[in-house]
């Protein structure tokens, strides 16, 4: 867990999907820091997270991802904070301010896709085979993974002469988890979620994107009440990274807007 | 060019030995790849460029030979996502495109191509984010090698390693069972006695060499055991269960505890075999009800000491001093003990996982620690003593790495002293 910008500021929580860690906001975080908390956390299993209090079962479902957000917010005793979460994340963060929304101020979801395996006349662009497909091709990508890289990643946070290995590790991550957090991330179906959100919502879709496309986007904005939906000129799935002003412009003109909760 | 060639080539030029004939054959070669272009159009891996959103810009003779598609189609046509398959654009997204985003390259990726057929062509791909000057991303260059060989052998390296994971859980589920079958189900129930046991095996691979069992001799007695055999896995399984059968029948014949450990010696004797030792380190006692408590007599070879945890807080170490270890001698001396249990008091057996244990600082527990911790138990019942010394180890070691057994026996009486009549 990260913390910066002001302390009395309004809390914002950015949350990164899958494949990498909370390096994916470096971009977009400065233009954050000067009114707002700024909190980045990597989820387990990515960057620099305890591997060791990863447990299949609790991560079985994005329920367990949901409830460490809680945990991240109860414990930094955060209040009416806007919670960023990227793809999977955004997701993630529609399930833990329906269980708890009196820490949130708002939603931001980036890419969002409440199910990726298309069904019936819903569209996720996906299915099934293609999802197996790239668990399958997951396991190929990890062959060169190291356990040895995991002391390094998880052990030295505070030894700056690490940062090149931390480098060198962003986006690897122990394949076991990838791969599970992977399968519960695409196989999920999280639309009957989206309607219950009571908060002010952010949507932000890419023009073009082969993850998430608008129609997907369209989706949640539809069944989510009162949200808001831009579509960014940015393409691809994480314009945070590729467009990070055009986005970090949407969020702040949503976060400027969002009243202070009593 | 080519005279230049024939030049260098000239047999008759003289001073020529064979290295500077090598030379020559080098500097032909190098003058018959003249051509960068040439080199980039047919090189023997795929090359293609693209805009930072993947529009592809450029690409070569041999990817499109590969993927069987002209020049056209691709260039200001396609991305580079388009020519991956739905799950390589997912692993595309997620990964390879972050990747070059902040640190400008992606090395080894394995994707799968489509061809314009639809066949697929397994690749490994590498890509590095040319910059301008200032720093700006200007494209991606991208090579792309052919990996069908590679992705069969990982496949093969795949499922051997699922496979090696599999034997593995079956040869931990071979072991647990071969593990409960060594120890008793579950431990009997004695009139006016309580008991606990805790076993920890270190591996779950191997079999333990830890073992203990608690049986009726008849009339009102009860035999008990505790030990622990040399070695693990196999071996220590054959011999444990010998051990535990020979220790049993032993007693039906005579319960003296001297005499039953004789007959275990002569057993493991009979069975020793060369390169296989066949000894172990036991206690045998004898339980039977004497008044309001119950005697013990047990006998030792070469086993750490019981302790008895009086009611009153004072711990009674058993020694059995002499006692040899079961099996080693033709002749051994096997020393007894006894002892009294009153209301409260709990005997304590154990192996040496428990007394070996280590504090943070590396120092041992030793017989005099445990005695210490057990002092501090005195009043509790046979399964909080239990528990007590099992939290102790875990607390001290996390997974403890030897086998450990601990059987409390324990007259609950009354627990509190001053409850007593």
């Amino acid at each position: 867990m990260t913390e910066s910008g002001r302390v009395d500021g309004r809390p914002v929580v950015f949350s990164h999907g899958f494949g990498c860690d909370q390096n994916m906001w470096r971009s977009v975080v400065p233009a954050f820091e000067p009114d707002h908390r700024v909190v980045l956390f990597d989820h387990v299993g990515a960057g620099r997270s305890d591997l060791s209090a990863w447990r299949p079962a609790r991560y079985s479902s994005l329920a367990g991802y949901a409830a460490d957000v809680l945990d991240v917010l109860d414990e930094l005793d955060l209040r009416d904070a806007v919670f960023v979460g990227h793809s999977v994340s955004a997701m993630i963060g529609v399930l833990a301010a329906n269980r708890d929304p009196s820490r949130f101020g708002g939603l931001v979801m980036v890419g969002p896709s409440p199910r990726y395996v298309d069904d019936g006349d819903y569209r996720g662009g996906f299915t099934a085979a293609d999802i197996d497909e790239m668990l399958d091709s997951l396991d190929s990508n990890y062959l060169g993974w190291s356990a040895a890289m995991a002391p390094a990643i998880v052990g030295n946070p505070d030894r700056p002469e690490l940062g090149q290995e931390l480098t060198d590790s962003f986006c690897r991550t122990d394949p076991e988890i990838a791969r599970h957090f992977a399968r519960v991330t695409f196989l999920s179906d999280n639309r009957d979620d989206l309607p219950l959100v009571t908060l002010p919502t952010l949507v932000l879709q890419c023009r073009e994107d082969v993850i998430a496309d608008r129609p997907v986007g369209e989706f949640v904005h539809r069944s989510i009440p009162g949200s808001e939906l831009v579509v960014l000129n940015a393409t691809g799935h994480c314009p945070h990274l590729s467009a990070p002003e055009e986005t970090t412009a949407a969020i702040l003109d949503f976060t400027a807007r969002l009243g202070v909760r009593q | 060019m080519m005279c230049g060639a024939d030049t260098q080539l000239d047999p008759d030029e003289p001073g020529d030995g064979e290295e500077s004939a090598v030379g020559s054959a080098v500097v032909f070669s190098s003058l018959l790849e003249d051509s960068a272009e040439d080199l980039y159009d047919t090189a023997p891996c795929g090359y293609l460029s693209t805009l930072m959103d993947g529009e592809i810009a450029k690409v070569n003779g041999t990817l499109l030979g590969w993927l069987g598609y002209r020049r056209e189609e691709l260039v200001g046509a396609r991305r580079f996502t388009d020519l991956l398959t739905a799950a390589g654009r997912l692993y595309h997204e997620t990964h390879y495109a972050p990747l070059l985003r902040m640190h400008g390259e992606a090395r080894e990726l394995a994707l799968d191509l489509v061809a314009a057929d639809g066949r697929r062509l397994p690749a490994l791909v590498t890509a590095v984010v040319k910059s301008s000057e200032d720093g700006q991303p200007l494209l991606v260059r991208v090579t792309v090698f052919d990996a069908r060989e590679r992705r069969s052998y990982e496949r093969e390296l795949l499922e051997s390693k699922r496979k090696a994971e599999r034997e593995r859980e079956r040869l931990q589920r071979l072991t647990s069972t071969l593990q409960r079958t060594l120890l008793p189900d579950a431990l009997p129930d004695i009139d006016g006695v309580e008991v606990a046991a805790h076993y920890h095996a270190a591996s779950s691979d191997q079999v333990g060499g830890d073992f203990y069992d608690l049986f009726p001799l008849g009339g009102d007695q009860w035999g008990f055991f505790l030990g622990d055999v040399c070695g693990k896995g196999p071996e220590a399984a054959v011999l444990t269960s010998l051990t535990r059968y020979a220790l049993r029948a032993a007693a039906v014949h005579d319960a003296d505890p001297s005499s039953v450990l004789t007959t275990l010696n002569t057993v493991l004797r009979q069975q020793r075999r060369p390169g296989a030792p066949r000894f172990c380190t036991v206690v045998f006692g004898v339980l039977e009800p004497d008044g309001d408590g119950f005697t013990v007599v047990l006998a030792g070879g070469g086993h750490p000491p019981a302790l008895v945890i009086r009611a009153t807080g004072e711990v009674d170490v058993l020694e059995t001093p002499g006692g040899q270890l079961v099996g080693a001698l033709p002749h051994p001396r096997f020393t007894g003990n006894s002892t009294r249990l009153d209301p409260g008091d709990v005997l304590v057996l154990y192996t040496d996982g428990l007394t070996e244990a280590r504090r943070a600082d590396g120092t041992m527990l030793e017989e005099e620690g445990l005695a210490e911790i057990a002092a501090g138990l005195a009043g509790q019942r046979a399964e909080a003593v239990v528990k007590s010394l099992v939290d102790v180890l875990t607390e001290w070691s996390g997974e403890p790495s030897d086998d450990t057994a601990v059987l409390a026996i324990g007259h609950p009486g009354a627990i509190h002293p001053e409850a007593r009549c």
